[in-house]
């Protein structure tokens, strides 16, 4: 389905996950942080980046994965997205939701 | 070896498994390891718990599981269901809350059994306690901590702890974070060395860690170690097939049928629009098929003789997929 995001329509799944990574933009990422009260700074884009070249690579992504990397820890990863930070951070960079899951 | 033998091999089938690792979580495995604290996977811990439930007296029971993968994703909700079961049979239901806390966003980790789970969980009057990302457990306190801060209190806490690869795996270097074997998901076999098939729980395929996800590779391992030795290519055949009986107390049970691709739905088992047994359907029949499977079991699966209408690929007749 699709959903207007930041003025543009944008191809989204039912939990409102971005399925066509080339839509994405620092704009649609912003307008997903805000509809998930998250006011994002530089340091929130440096963690989206990562999460972005991360599943560019393949690289599965849970947080322990977070936990271990030289980017950043658990407890920062909180502070920038309270509540379910994969969950809230792979939505607004635009990839899919973790399948960490089975 | 231990005893510092050694074994040459061509061919080489790892199946060593994942076991519980408390120790990743802080306080877990701590003072009140085994007072307060328990887990259930290991036979200590089944036992300690089981003399500990016989003279509890009640109060706040959590469920808990720490992060997946784990072995058996239904067996914390199995549990939660027949404690819910066990303390009504006592008499004494309405002297303990029952939670069951979990990273996932839901009971499962699969969205339409999450909705009939979260329903089944409702019914019985269990608390879920969803995107929980255990941090520590503290002992003086009783609560466990998330990484945002959040603390759920506990009288009781029965933990599935971190699952992990044997440390075999890590010292021979071919783990990954947590000592699973990086292998393909359809062909078993291992991806840094040709020669190894990974089966069971050792591997980190996507699919769920069961008995019946085991048994369903071994058919398909069996056939790729035919076709290697002949120097023939790999079929790229297992789809992930897991089926499991999900007790859910007072002498019913639910039954789910999946693979990587069909998560579990509605419908019939084995034979397409009969049955006996219904899928995701809390039945009577469902549990008298659980008991028959004990038989099954071991009578049928560990002699290798194969069981009848059952095959390693999901059927996909006979299931509402919408």
């Amino acid at each position: 389905m699709e959903k207007e995001i930041a003025g543009k329509m944008i191809k989204v799944n039912d939990e409102g996950y971005l399925t066509d990574f080339s839509q994405w933009t620092q704009e649609v990422g912003a307008a997903i942080a805000e509809e998930n009260n998250i006011v994002m700074t530089p340091r929130h884009w440096e963690v989206i980046a990562y999460l972005q070249n991360e599943h560019k690579n393949n690289v599965a992504l849970s947080i322990r994965k977070i936990g271990k990397s030289d980017v950043l820890d658990i407890k920062e990863f909180y502070q920038l997205f309270p509540q379910g930070p994969l969950k809230t951070s792979t939505k607004i960079a635009g990839i899919p939701k973790p399948a960490s899951c089975i | 070896m231990a005893d510092g033998s050694i074994y040459n091999y061509d061919i080489l089938i790892l199946a060593t498994g994942a076991k519980i690792a408390p120790e990743e979580i802080d306080g877990m495995k701590a003072e009140e390891w085994q007072k307060s604290v328990f887990d259930f996977y290991t036979f200590e811990g089944a036992l300690a718990l089981r003399n500990k439930l016989r003279e509890w007296e009640g109060g706040k029971l959590l469920v808990h599981i720490t992060e997946m993968p784990i072995k058996c994703p239904v067996a914390p909700l199995e549990f939660a269901f027949l404690a819910d079961s066990f303390f009504k049979h006592k008499k004494m239901r309405d002297k303990v809350e029952i939670s069951f806390v979990t990273p996932l966003s839901g009971a499962f980790t699969k969205p339409k059994a999450t909705a009939a789970l979260d329903h089944l969980l409702d019914e019985k009057n269990i608390k879920i306690e969803a995107d929980f990302a255990i941090e520590s457990v503290d002992n003086d306190r009783k609560v466990i901590v998330d990484y945002g801060g959040r603390e759920v209190p506990f009288d009781l806490l029965v933990t599935v702890p971190t699952n992990k690869g044997d440390e075999v795996i890590a010292r021979s270097g071919m783990g990954d974070d947590l000592n699973f074997i990086p292998t393909n998901k359809a062909t078993l076999q291992s991806l840094a060395f040709e020669n190894i098939f990974v089966l069971g729980d050792a591997s980190n395929i996507p699919a769920s860690k069961a008995g019946s996800v085991a048994h369903f590779e071994a058919e398909i391992l069996t056939e790729n170690i035919k076709h290697y030795i002949k120097g023939e290519a790999l079929s790229e055949e297992f789809d992930g097939h897991a089926n499991c009986f999900i007790e859910t107390g007072g002498g019913k049970a639910l039954l789910i049928d999946f693979n990587y691709t069909h998560e579990p739905v509605e419908g019939t088992f084995p034979f397409p629009g009969v049955g006996p047994l219904r899928l995701m359907k809390e039945s009577r029949m469902n549990h008298m098929g659980k008991l028959a499977f004990r038989w099954i079991y071991w009578n049928m699966l560990l002699k290798g003789t194969h069981i009848p209408f059952v095959s390693s690929h999901m059927e996909e007749a006979g299931k509402n997929f919408n």
